[in-house]
This record gives C-alpha cells, sequence and structure tokens, in this order.
C-alpha cells in the first residue's frame, strides 16, 4: 500500500481559496494526524474524521485546511455507497422534482452515433464546450484486414470521414483507424487511462457500462444526449436504485467473468436490472483482474441495469499506474488518496440485494436469442413447456425456431459453424492468453467454416503478438485479424451467413446481431476456444490446460 | 422537437417480449449521419423478405394496421443497444405514442428527445388493450398526456403515470440542450470549483501522450 502521509505534507501550507459548499469528505484520522488536522475543524467518528470543506476531492481539500468550519457546522455524510459518492460529487443542479444536472468528466464516442449529434450541434450554431474531455475512437465499422485499402463501403466511409472533420473542427481527440492506439472504445478508454475511478463516463454506446469496473459511473446514452454533453457537458439523469450482486466465495476451474455475468443475468432476466445500478462485490469478484471486472460490468446492460460498478482496489490502482492519461508520480499519489475514499461505506444501504455462491457457478453457454436465456454448458436445451410463465414459454418455443434447436438437445452436441473471440466483452490479453493456452499445440475442427480472434485494441494486439500469441492462434488455424467491433456486430464484413451459429465470446445473441438468419451462443473464452478445437461445445472443466484452477 | 400533447390513431399490436433495437434498426443502417429516412427499415429483418418484399406474417404489414400511428407491445421493449436510429425509426414509419407494461431504459429515454409517448400500463391493461385491438379492425385510441390518460371510442380510460418533467417537456416541445443552458453560470460555478483535481476536471494532457492526432495518422 502507498503510504498516504507523505503525499499530504507538501499541501498543507497552501493557501485557503473561497468556498461555496460544505459538503463534507471522510479522511483516515491517522493520515489527518500526520498533516496537522486533528482540530476545531474536524468532527471524528469510528476512526474517520470529516472535515467541512468545499472541496470535494482530497487533493484539493488538503489546500483549504485553512477553511475548515468550526465543528458545530460540519455535516456528518449518511454512510454512502460507491454510486452515491459518485452522484453527490457530480451534482451540479439539484431541484425537487426535476431531473439532476450532473457533469460528466469523460465522454467517449465512435463514429456510428456521433454524426447527428455533431451535426445538430452545428445546426443550432452551438459549440463543443470541453473538447478536451471528449475522445473519439473509429471501430464499429473498420475493417479487420488491410486498414491501408480504401474503406469500400461508401457509408461506413461517410461516418468515418464526418468523425475525422467533425474532431478537427472542434478540438477533440481522436484514435482513426490508422492510430496505434485505436480499439473499441470499451477497451481503450480503461487501457490507455482515460477511464479512472470516481468520473462519470457516457458514451453513444449501450456497453459504457465496462468502465464502472474502475469505479466510475459509467453508462450509455442516445445521439441526443450525445449532443446534450458536447453542448454542456452535463447531463439531465434521474438517481438510479442501488443494487449489490455479492458473489460469495472462490470461482472453481474454468468458470470465469463471463460465466458469473451470464449466471446473474440467466437468474434476474434481462429486465432484472431496469431502474438499477448494480455494484458487484464479495469475495469472486475482489479476486478478478481488471479484465475480468470489465467483462462483468460490460453485460450489466444486458441484465437492463444502467450500470454496473466495482469499488476501486489495489488491483485497481495497479492497473493504472503507468498507463499514458494516469497522473504521474506525486500526482498519482495524490489520486489514489482520493480513490480510496470510493468504495462504499460499511454502513451504508442498497437498495437491493442478489447473492450468488461462486462454487455454483458453472461455465455458461446462451441457447436462446437474449443473454438471459441461458444455461450450464452440462445441461440441455430447455423445453418451453417448462416455463411456467407463457410469456416466457412463447418467447422460449419462438428463439428455439429462430436457433433451430431442439427441447432436450446437449449443449455440448450444438455443432458450430463459427467461433469468434473478441467484442468489448472479452478481448483483452487475459483473454486472449487464456484462450490462447487452450487451443496451444491442437488444431480448429475441420467442421469450423471460420475460427476468427479479433484483438480489442491495436495496444492488445501488439501485446499478444509480443507474446507469441499470434501464432499460436495461427498455428491452431484461427485468423487473426486487426482491432475493432467486428463480428459482435456486424457492421464491417465480419459476418454470419443466414442459418450459420457461431460460438462468441460477445454480449448480445439477439436475432441477426452477426448477421441476418445467424445464431449466436454466447460463451467465455476459453469455452470458445475449446468449442474451435471440438466443433462443438465442450465442458472445458473436464481440460485441464485452462487459467483460473484454484 | 415537434410537442406532443395529445394523439389519436389506429392501434398496431407487437405481440412479443424483449423487442429489442437491433429488431428496430438493424446494424447495416446504422452507417447514415441523418435522424431521417429510417421509417423505411423499421423492423427489416422481420418486416422483409428477401428482396425487400414485404413479409405477410408480419404484422405491421397486414392491411388492417396500414396507418397505425400507436404501437402496442410488451415488456421491456427497446432493450438493448443505446441506438437512437431506433426511435427516429419509430417517429419516420408514423407512430407518435406506444403503449407497453415496461422499457429498458436507454430507449425510453431516447423517445422522450424524439417526441414519442412511451406510455406505461399495467400487464392487465395491456392484455385488454391486446384483445380490444384483435377484436375491433381499425380500434384506434387517444393517448392524452395532458390529462394522462389513454381513452378509446367503447369507454376504455386508463390514467398513466409519467414523470412530471418529462411532461412538460413532450407537451412542450423543448430543447433539453436550451433547457441546460439556461444554467451555464452552474455548469460554470461547478468547473471552476473542481478545475484543479488532477484527476477529475482538469484538461486531459496530451502531450506527455505518444499517440498526438498528428503522428497517429501517420504511423
Amino acid at each position: 500500500m502507498r503510504q498516504l502521509s507523505n503525499r499530504l505534507e507538501g499541501k498543507v501550507e497552501s493557501q485557503p481559496e473561497p468556498n461555496t459548499s460544505n459538503s463534507g469528505i471522510a479522511w483516515p484520522v491517522a493520515a489527518a494526524e500526520r498533516v496537522g488536522l486533528r482540530s476545531e475543524g474536524l468532527a471524528e467518528d469510528d476512526g474517520i474524521v470529516t472535515i467541512g470543506v468545499g472541496r470535494l476531492y482530497a487533493p484539493a481539500l488538503i489546500q483549504i485546511t485553512g477553511t475548515l468550519f468550526p465543528r458545530q457546522e460540519t455535516k456528518r455524510m449518511a454512510a454512502r455507497t460507491l454510486y452515491e459518492k459518485i452522484w453527490d460529487a457530480h451534482v451540479v443542479r439539484e431541484e425537487p422534482g426535476q431531473p439532476t444536472l450532473i457533469y460528466i468528466d469523460r465522454h467517449l464516442i465512435h463514429e456510428g452515433t456521433s454524426p447527428q449529434a455533431f451535426a445538430g450541434l452545428k445546426a443550432a450554431g452551438r459549440k463543443v464546450r470541453r473538447p478536451e474531455l471528449t475522445f473519439a475512437v473509429m471501430d464499429h465499422s473498420v475493417s479487420t484486414k488491410n486498414r491501408l485499402l480504401p474503406v469500400l463501403d461508401a457509408d461506413a466511409r461517410g461516418q468515418f470521414e464526418a468523425l475525422e472533420r467533425n474532431c478537427a473542427e472542434t478540438g477533440v481527440h481522436l484514435f482513426d483507424m490508422n492510430s496505434k492506439n485505436q480499439g473499441i472504445v470499451h477497451i481503450i478508454g480503461p487501457e490507455l487511462g482515460i477511464t479512472q475511478p470516481g468520473q462519470t463516463i457516457v458514451c453513444g454506446d449501450s456497453h459504457t457500462s465496462t468502465h464502472g469496473a474502475f469505479g466510475a459511473l459509467a453508462f450509455g446514452i442516445g445521439t441526443s444526449e450525445i449532443e446534450h454533453v458536447l453542448a454542456t457537458q452535463c447531463l439531465t439523469q434521474f438517481k438510479s436504485k442501488t443494487m449489490k450482486v455479492e458473489i460469495s466465495g472462490k470461482l472453481p476451474h474454468g468458470v470465469t467473468a463471463k460465466d458469473i455475468i451470464l449466471a446473474v443475468i440467466g437468474r434476474i432476466g434481462i429486465a432484472g436490472g431496469n431502474g438499477y445500478v448494480f455494484e458487484y462485490t464479495g469475495e469472486a469478484v475482489r479476486g478478478l483482474s481488471m479484465e475480468g471486472r470489465m467483462t462483468m460490468c460490460n453485460m450489466s446492460i444486458e441484465g437492463g441495469a444502467r450500470a454496473g460498478m466495482v469499488a476501486p482496489d489495489e488491483t485497481t490502482f495497479e492497473y493504472m499506474e503507468g498507463r499514458p492519461f494516469v497522473p504521474r508520480g506525486r500526482e498519482f499519489q495524490d489520486v489514489v488518496d482520493f480513490w480510496q475514499t470510493l468504495p462504499t461505506d460499511p454502513d451504508a444501504k442498497y437498495d437491493d440485494t442478489l447473492t450468488f455462491q461462486a462454487r455454483d457457478l458453472a461455465p455458461m453457454v446462451t441457447w436462446g436469442t437474449n443473454p438471459g436465456m441461458v444455461t450450464q454448458v452440462s445441461d440441455r436445451v430447455p423445453d418451453p413447456a417448462s416455463f411456467s410463465d407463457p410469456v416466457d414459454r412463447e418467447a422460449a418455443t419462438r428463439a428455439l425456431v429462430y436457433m433451430d434447436l431442439k427441447p432436450g438437445t446437449a449443449i455440448e452436441d450444438i455443432p458450430l459453424d463459427r467461433v469468434f473471440i473478441g467484442s468489448c466483452t472479452n478481448s483483452r490479453l487475459e483473454d486472449l492468453r487464456a484462450a490462447a493456452k487452450v487451443v496451444a499445440g491442437k488444431h480448429v475442427s475441420k467442421s469450423l467454416k471460420q475460427a476468427l480472434v479479433v484483438p480489442g485494441s491495436r495496444v492488445v494486439k501488439a501485446e499478444a503478438e509480443a507474446e507469441g500469441l499470434d501464432k499460436v492462434f495461427v498455428a491452431a488455424g484461427f485468423e487473426w485479424r486487426d482491432a475493432g467491433c467486428s463480428m459482435c456486430i456486424g457492421m464491417n464484413d465480419d459476418v454470419l451467413m443466414s442459418g450459420e451459429r457461431s460460438a462468441s465470446t460477445s454480449n448480445r445473441n439477439f436475432e441477426g446481431r452477426q448477421g441476418k438468419g445467424g445464431r449466436t451462443h454466447l460463451v467465455s473464452p476459453v469455452m470458445a476456444a475449446a468449442a474451435a478445437i471440438e466443433g462443438h461445445f465442450v465442458d472445458i472443466r473436464k481440460w485441464n490446460n485452462v487459467d483460473g484452477a484454484e | 422537437m415537434e410537442p406532443f400533447i395529445k394523439h389519436t390513431g389506429l392501434v398496431a399490436p407487437l405481440d412479443r417480449v424483449n423487442v429489442d433495437t437491433d429488431q428496430m434498426v438493424p446494424k447495416q443502417f446504422l452507417k447514415f449521419q441523418t435522424r431521417q429516412g429510417y421509417g423505411r427499415v423499421l423492423f427489416y429483418d422481420w418486416r422483409y423478405l428477401p428482396g425487400e418484399k414485404p413479409n405477410p406474417e408480419f404484422v405491421l404489414n397486414a392491411p388492417r394496421y396500414k396507418g397505425a400511428s400507436v404501437i402496442l407491445a410488451r415488456a421491456n421493449f427497446g432493450c438493448g443497444s443505446s441506438r437512437e436510429h431506433a426511435p427516429w425509426a419509430i417517429l419516420d414509419y408514423g407512430f407518435h405514442a406506444i403503449l407497453a407494461p415496461s422499457y429498458a431504459d436507454i430507449f425510453y429515454n431516447n423517445c422522450f428527445k424524439n417526441g414519442i409517448l412511451p406510455v406505461t400500463l399495467s400487464n392487465e391493461q395491456i392484455d385488454e388493450l391486446f384483445a380490444r385491438t384483435e377484436k375491433k379492425e381499425g380500434y384506434r385510441v387517444t393517448v392524452d398526456l395532458e390529462k394522462q390518460v389513454v381513452t378509446d371510442d367503447d369507454g376504455l380510460r386508463y390514467a398513466f403515470e409519467v414523470d412530471p418533467f418529462r411532461r412538460d417537456c413532450l407537451l412542450k416541445g423543448l430543447d433539453d440542450i436550451g433547457l441546460t443552458l439556461v444554467h451555464e453560470a452552474r455548469i460554470s460555478a461547478f468547473e471552476a470549483a473542481n478545475l484543479k483535481h488532477p484527476a477529475m476536471y482538469e484538461a486531459v494532457d496530451v502531450k506527455h501522450h505518444s499517440d498526438s492526432p498528428q503522428s497517429a495518422r501517420h504511423n
């Protein structure tokens, strides 16, 4: 653990500045004492001092020790959740009976949903308020083959050109398709350190929930809201309810973050999280890498939640340190101090709680046309007649017709045409390492038409190549591609043909998602890798060459 | 945005739960740069057979629902992708109101930004509306946002709830951004009070970052 005291001392003598609010912030007593803060302005309780100040954030707070309020004016903060702390810190305007105006720290945009927002802005004669807080990337429609060739799809080309023009005109930083940092927006935000704990982050893409893995409040927005953020750097929001999703115990061998989140969605259904922000907790979540936490948060939206979050901890800080957009040296130490104030207070209340035992979890495979239609790999395709709710029964019947599956078929007996390892859910280095380990020295089944590995970013691609993972995949018969959204959404030429069936590490198995008439089964990277080798699903728990064995 | 005050129109029933926005506007139509013209592609994969021939089995292609302007739908309508192309397509097709027991979060939000009223009713009320729509060809309802009530010619009268702020914006056709910019002083004050935090509101320094826009295009 980094030493708090080293970083605070030098700033104590800074002069106070006028402040306008008396929100308090909690500090560990020991740290406060070391910098001489144990005085009239402090309220002490349970080893925490609360200082009434006008700044909500730690480093700035230390600079204004001279404005400490007398003890009686100090406002004690009630115990709060991670979500509530971030929300409170971003309130610009709050009026009864109205949605709250909250400030947005980071705005990510891509070519697919932003052109109309820039056009609207221009038509209204408005400017981008804080261009340096918006970051753009080309990801949805980019080719994963040769980027040096001209873009033949005129509509896609038009969007790329529009994004380039809009960024140039407004001063927004663009990672274009030839940037060495290009990649899927939800991969590059964290990877470059643009995403940080405690921030509010939005993007015109529902999988923005990914960034919540860092203890940020991150959610997808529509194009009108993109325009709103560009113009005002704010959004009008209604506060969500909070749901604690606790995964107790250690994950069994072969069970990954993807399987946890599919199990969660399988239990609550794809609308189960409507109106909520999820916070994932418990030993199994604490034990996940940042990559695994991102996979879980990414699919929060598939359970209907507005966002998913994980409280920042040492794993988070280690991931952040040294990334391009993260402060360095002493500033980094300061920001870690702030991040440490973010986790949910012990006495804080959630609106609801869901609990899972990690030991009960297993590798999951979807059988239907939404992510909630999912079961364990050792199970069978369910019989629609087994659903008690007539609405579920009809949905399952329709899904099985679309998927061309018969009730009672063993999941392991489902044959595949293509395998896709990629997407903002599962295309990070850890995912590729795990998949490569499964396929090393083996070869994809002759019955497959294609097995595709699409790294989430060019940084991931370069790191994987430095480890020789590309060679492992290619030797095993996989295609090794350039970075982008690819077959998760099929906006480029990586698509399923009608009637084809895929094992995919992506996030949505909706009808036609990967190509009209295509049939998608969602799985983890190791499950996809093993399925590619065998040509059908297999229970990865029976294989030895798998990471994550405890 | 066009205000929504009161609308009377033919009801088209879409009897499926969890209709996702991928179905409303499939991926291949997300490459355009306008907000108009998506009505033609609404529910594309369900609506058309190869060669863009209308699929007679899809409900919107039934002659009795031609000219419908109110969608009657099931739970969790509009789940999945955040694409605002979905409400753009719904509006461009000619729908002004939606009646359903529940909506996905982002889609619900997006409707209000486009002058579409998504009305939330109970499952029983929705069942009753499906029954009436099926029974009576040319079944029409009136959706009155001012009075917050759905009515028909046969005496049906369902009150509904809607957030007062959203209601007001829709009734007046207010420009959201304009509303926020009224509070420009508050935004500036917030920024001034928080600018110094190194991780939060300070402009990111891209100079120490090796991928400047200039170098990026030529590497």
